[in-house]
């Protein structure tokens, strides 16, 4: 399933999309400590799979705690994403 | 003077069903959903996987009373209590405060769930529109969501936004989507970033000598652009069906459908009883494999 966590408002769309059937068989879990901000998490899905997702209290604000690793230029690669081993998360913005 | 009995414009009807020859003693397995909306609550029985009962009604302030008090709606004249239910699966905004439930799970699963019985296995796209968010779900042939997207930062494009537009107008909330289709020409959409700021434009479109039928017209045609690009997000495929109060409303749907250049599936199930729907079906399911396993 690709869960996209985040919101769409008048500046824009910030989503962040976790492909969770690549989440499933991960060891590693690299995104809940990659993640400077703590935006992830493991849960139970609905279908009793452990994936990741983003924080409850977190998905309404992902523009601006992910702004500290999206500089404006020399972008560097996202922390969350390079953790990610599986490559099941990607970012909208 | 001023009346002190202002009518509440957005108010829409509340009301219980059941099926009356339907006679659940021998069932053998009881199941039950309850949807905790952010403004409507459903309860949904199941009794041997077959609809038998259910209620639509406000949510309260208070999310385990609206929880119960649909339940009791649902339950009344069936004869049945509480204690007959085998299984209960709590859904929606409040889904964690449903006292009775067995388990909570997201109204994305339940809507994609619940979907797939209304429109059958053929529906891959639902659009919930919801009282205070909107939903786009892929799901496959199972009711198994493939890819989600949410948008609850911002009540236009839901139903209290339109609730907000039919007190505004003075207008029955059953009557906005009829009424919006009676223009002579589409007039421009007003601003779909906000409801509030949709509201002051609307305001202004009146004292500027709009009529109210082009007024709502804009914003059903707002709310539908709205959500076409929430849609467009997840991808559109066919079969594509639409949940939720919204679905209701003739001016969004129509307005929506020819945007989308696709038609939305009907179906003989009320489209607000989708989320509760579907957590019956969960109960049921998650009920028979406990019983396996015991």
């Amino acid at each position: 399933m690709k869960a996209n966590y985040g919101y769409l408002d008048g500046s824009g769309e910030y989503f962040i999309t976790i492909d969770t059937d690549l989440c499933i068989d991960c060891k590693d879990r690299g995104c809940v400590d990659g993640c400077p901000g703590g935006l992830f998490e493991i849960i139970v899905d609905d279908y009793d799979d452990e994936v990741a997702a983003i924080k409850e209290d977190k998905r309404k604000k992902i523009k601006y705690d992910c702004a500290s690793c999206k500089p404006a230029s020399d972008r560097p690669p996202l922390p969350c994403v390079n953790a990610c081993t599986p490559g099941a998360i990607t970012h909208s913005w | 003077m001023m009346s002190d009995d202002k009518k509440e414009f957005w108010r829409w009807k509340e009301y219980n069903w059941r099926d009356e020859n339907k006679d659940w003693k021998g069932a053998e397995l009881i199941s039950a959903g309850v949807d905790v909306g952010s403004v409507s609550s459903q309860a949904v029985i199941l009794v041997d996987g077959e609809l038998y009962a259910y209620s639509n009604m406000r949510t309260g302030s208070d999310s385990p009373n609206s929880a119960r008090n649909a339940m009791n709606w649902a339950l009344e004249d069936t004869g049945m209590t509480y204690d007959d239910l085998h299984y209960v699966v709590g859904t929606g905004y409040g889904r964690v405060n449903v006292p009775f439930a067995n388990r909570a799970i997201t109204e994305i699963a339940c809507h994609a769930r619940g979907g797939n019985l209304m429109y059958g296995p053929t529906v891959r796209t639902i659009l919930d529109m919801g009282g205070q968010d909107c939903k786009a779900i892929r799901c496959d042939e199972r009711g198994k969501v493939q890819n989600f997207l949410m948008n609850d930062k911002c009540a236009a494009g839901t139903g209290r936004g339109m609730e907000v537009f039919a007190d505004l107008l003075s207008i029955p909330i059953e009557e906005v989507g009829d009424l919006s289709l009676e223009v002579d020409e589409e007039p421009p959409p007003v601003s779909s970033t906000c409801v509030v700021f949709a509201k002051s434009e609307a305001s202004s479109l009146l004292r500027e000598g709009w009529s109210k039928k082009r007024v709502l017209a804009a914003y059903c045609s707002a709310m539908a652009h709205r959500v076409v690009s929430l849609l467009e997000r997840v991808g559109v495929e066919k079969d594509f069906a639409i949940t939720g109060g919204i679905a209701k409303n003739s001016g969004v749907i129509t307005r929506l459908t020819k945007e989308l250049n696709l038609e939305a599936l009907k179906s003989k199930y009320d489209t607000q009883i989708a989320g509760a729907l579907g957590a019956a079906l969960f109960a049921k399911t998650l009920m028979e494999k406990q019983r396996k396993s015991a």
